[in-house]
């Protein structure tokens, strides 16, 4: 860590405006001392970079899972005062526009799941797929892709893959208004058309999970979001707009850099943090493509959840209602939207780009369904494989962060030195030993994954509740993984 | 091999370091880092398929930059898995010209044993110089 970073409290740490020549405003950075110390160094680096975007307001801020990524550090938020020249930076966002989490809760229980295990994780692996290529079960035309992409989660719900309920347990409701499909390229339709459905690979998980009774943190509000029965089994999955928000976040950065500088004189320290003003031709279009990356998102993560209940109802023989497979929420952590927040007692309307963030909306936010208004927006992070995930909410602290809180553990190894410490058998094995049954669709990949790659995430969650930023409801314990 | 993975200097994402005698083989060997991270043994794909490139750019870096995007492309849209089979880049006026054709075959998960995908380039630290002895690239891969 640089040693002129300076502690404010015992979970924030900042790093003021003449630590780099340009930057607008300080930065700073979330996290216990020993989140810090294990932070890598290009962490503080690529923060003081974002304090440097035209337009940031207040802080550049970073999560306590951050870690150095391209552009932004992952962890990332920085929120651009619209009407002051902010500026939009797909750098900000990441490459997999709205990759994010989804969590469904079921009514069985540890031991009813614990005899169907094995085949239930293997039927999931097969029906929902993963890895390098993959294709859906999804078979549509370019031309209806394209309204996928402007419908979202909706569009799922037309063909049947879905609960009218789960619309509204999906921020945005599933479908972002202003997506505009005109803005999108036909590279972006080819590498997407035929992927919704599948997970991807990397970090992306499908995951079966139980809650503890000790695990339990905040037991009324626990039952008030789905958990109500002892050794209670979830399913938690993390993926993304799959090859098409890849293409789209490409094509706008290869736009950006040609008009940056020479149209909008504005110069950046990293080309990975390429932008135009949010209120420029440019800009817009990004906005409203980023959207259709959004929607696509909404609707890949519907119709693997209908996967998933298909699934479940063919292993324990009964329908997905009858076993209770209601959504908690599903939310995003690669994005940017526009929201009202208060800066020096005004209220602004800002962009905020989150890359690795997830929004945490306070008790009474208007954007929350109604039944989360009155407790605040269910935030779900995902552990490593190996370890655990979380469901928080969203509290009014939050404001400070523009409510926003971490995404997951975040890693503190390489991939590349990871595969090279371990065997993605070996370490199968190990986690069938303690009672986690994995598929993986690749060794090599499963390897990259193990949790000793990552920081603590207990340690992460508890810098997120001492900082006030969000505080955590159920902590949930893998027993079944897919990964890609 | 003309290529190395970087250990340090990405943390979710893969770094690599490749290099050549000319321009040509930099592209090419920048092109195999890339294909190594998506599978593990590129002797394993096949020459079946054949597609032509041809791209345009002002700068040498962003050619490189727009080629590698096309085996992620086609990677995604054709499940396919190409590689350099022949290539020549040019400087026309004051841009430079890429030709190629690329040789592959689709993802046989049987055959082909797949690692991570790769999900784009990244132009964060992304470098192509000429040395003494030809020429260097560093890329990140967002993984």
């Amino acid at each position: 860590m640089p040693k002129i970073l300076r502690r404010i409290s015992d979970t924030l740490w900042e790093l003021s405006q003449s630590y780099r020549e340009g930057m607008h405003v300080p930065a700073r950075i979330y996290g216990t001392e020993k989140l810090i110390r294990e932070m890598d160094d290009a962490v503080f680096e690529q923060i003081a970079n974002v304090a440097t975007l035209p337009g940031i307001v207040k802080h550049a801020l970073c999560m306590p899972d951050g870690h150095s990524g391209y552009g932004f550090p992952i962890g990332g938020v920085a929120a651009m005062d619209v009407q002051e020249g902010g500026v939009i930076s797909p750098g900000g966002i990441g490459f997999d526009i709205n990759c994010g989490m989804r969590l469904v809760v079921t009514n069985l229980s540890y031991q009813e799941v614990k005899p169907h295990l094995q085949t239930l994780v293997d039927r999931l692996f097969k029906r929902v797929p993963s890895g390098v290529g993959s294709t859906g079960f999804v078979n549509i035309s370019r031309r209806e892709f394209r309204k996928v992409v402007e419908e979202g989660s909706r569009w799922c719900l037309q063909q049947g893959y879905g609960w009218s309920e789960d619309l509204e347990l999906t921020e945005a409701c599933g479908r972002i208004e202003g997506a505009d499909s005109s803005l999108i390229s036909e590279k972006a339709i080819d590498r997407g058309f035929n992927q919704i459905g599948t997970l991807g690979s990397g970090n992306h998980y499908l995951e079966v999970q139980v809650v503890r009774r000790e695990n339990i943190m905040e037991e009324e509000t626990a039952r008030y979001l789905g958990i109500r029965i002892p050794d209670q089994v979830v399913v938690m999955f993390h993926c993304g707009s799959r090859g098409f928000g890849h293409q789209v976040a490409t094509d706008y950065l290869m736009v950006f850099l040609k008009v940056m500088e020479k149209k909008y004189g504005i110069r950046i320290i990293d080309r990975e943090l390429a932008c135009a003003p949010f209120n420029s031709p440019e800009g817009k279009d990004y906005f409203a493509a980023m959207k259709c990356a959004i929607n696509m998102s909404y609707a890949n993560r519907q119709v693997i959840l209908h996967r998933i209940r298909e699934v479940f109802a063919e292993i324990f023989g009964r329908s997905a209602e009858d076993l209770g497979m209601h959504m908690v929420y599903d939310v995003a952590h690669n994005t940017a939207r526009l929201e009202d927040h208060d800066v020096g007692g005004r209220k602004k309307n800002l962009l905020v780009h989150r890359k690795g963030a997830t929004r945490a909306f306070g008790p009474g936010a208007e954007e929350l369904p109604s039944r989360y208004r009155e407790i605040g927006q269910p935030v779900i992070i995902g552990g490593s494989m190996e370890t655990g995930s979380y469901l928080l909410l969203g509290v009014p602290g939050g404001a400070e962060t523009f409510y926003s809180t971490a995404h997951g553990s975040g890693r503190t190894m390489s991939r590349t030195r990871a595969r090279k410490l371990w065997s993605g058998k070996t370490i199968q094995h190990e986690m069938e030993e303690r009672g986690i049954y994995v598929r993986s669709a690749s060794w090599k990949g499963l390897a990259e994954e193990a949790g000793a790659a990552y920081k603590n995430i207990d340690e992460v969650i508890r810098a997120t509740a001492l900082a006030g930023i969000s505080k955590p409801v159920v902590r949930f314990t893998p027993i079944g993984n897919i990964r890609g | 091999m003309p290529y190395e993975y970087l250990e340090e200097m990405a943390v979710a994402d893969i770094a690599f370091h490749a290099w050549g005698r000319d321009v040509e083989e930099v592209f090419t060997s920048s092109v195999e880092a890339t294909m190594n991270v998506m599978v593990e043994d590129l002797g394993s794909i096949r020459p079946v398929e054949m597609r032509e490139v041809h791209l345009e750019q002002e700068g040498l870096d962003l050619l490189l930059f727009e080629f590698l995007q096309e085996f992620i492309y086609y990677k995604d849209s054709e499940k396919l898995m190409m590689l350099v089979d022949k290539i020549s880049v040019i400087k026309n006026y004051d841009r430079f010209a890429l030709k190629a054709v690329l040789k592959g075959e689709r993802i046989d998960p049987q055959r082909h044993h797949t690692r991570a995908d790769v999900k784009a380039v990244t132009l964060h630290r992304f470098h192509l110089v000429e040395t003494d002895k030809g020429w260097d690239a560093m890329v990140i891969l967002d993984i």
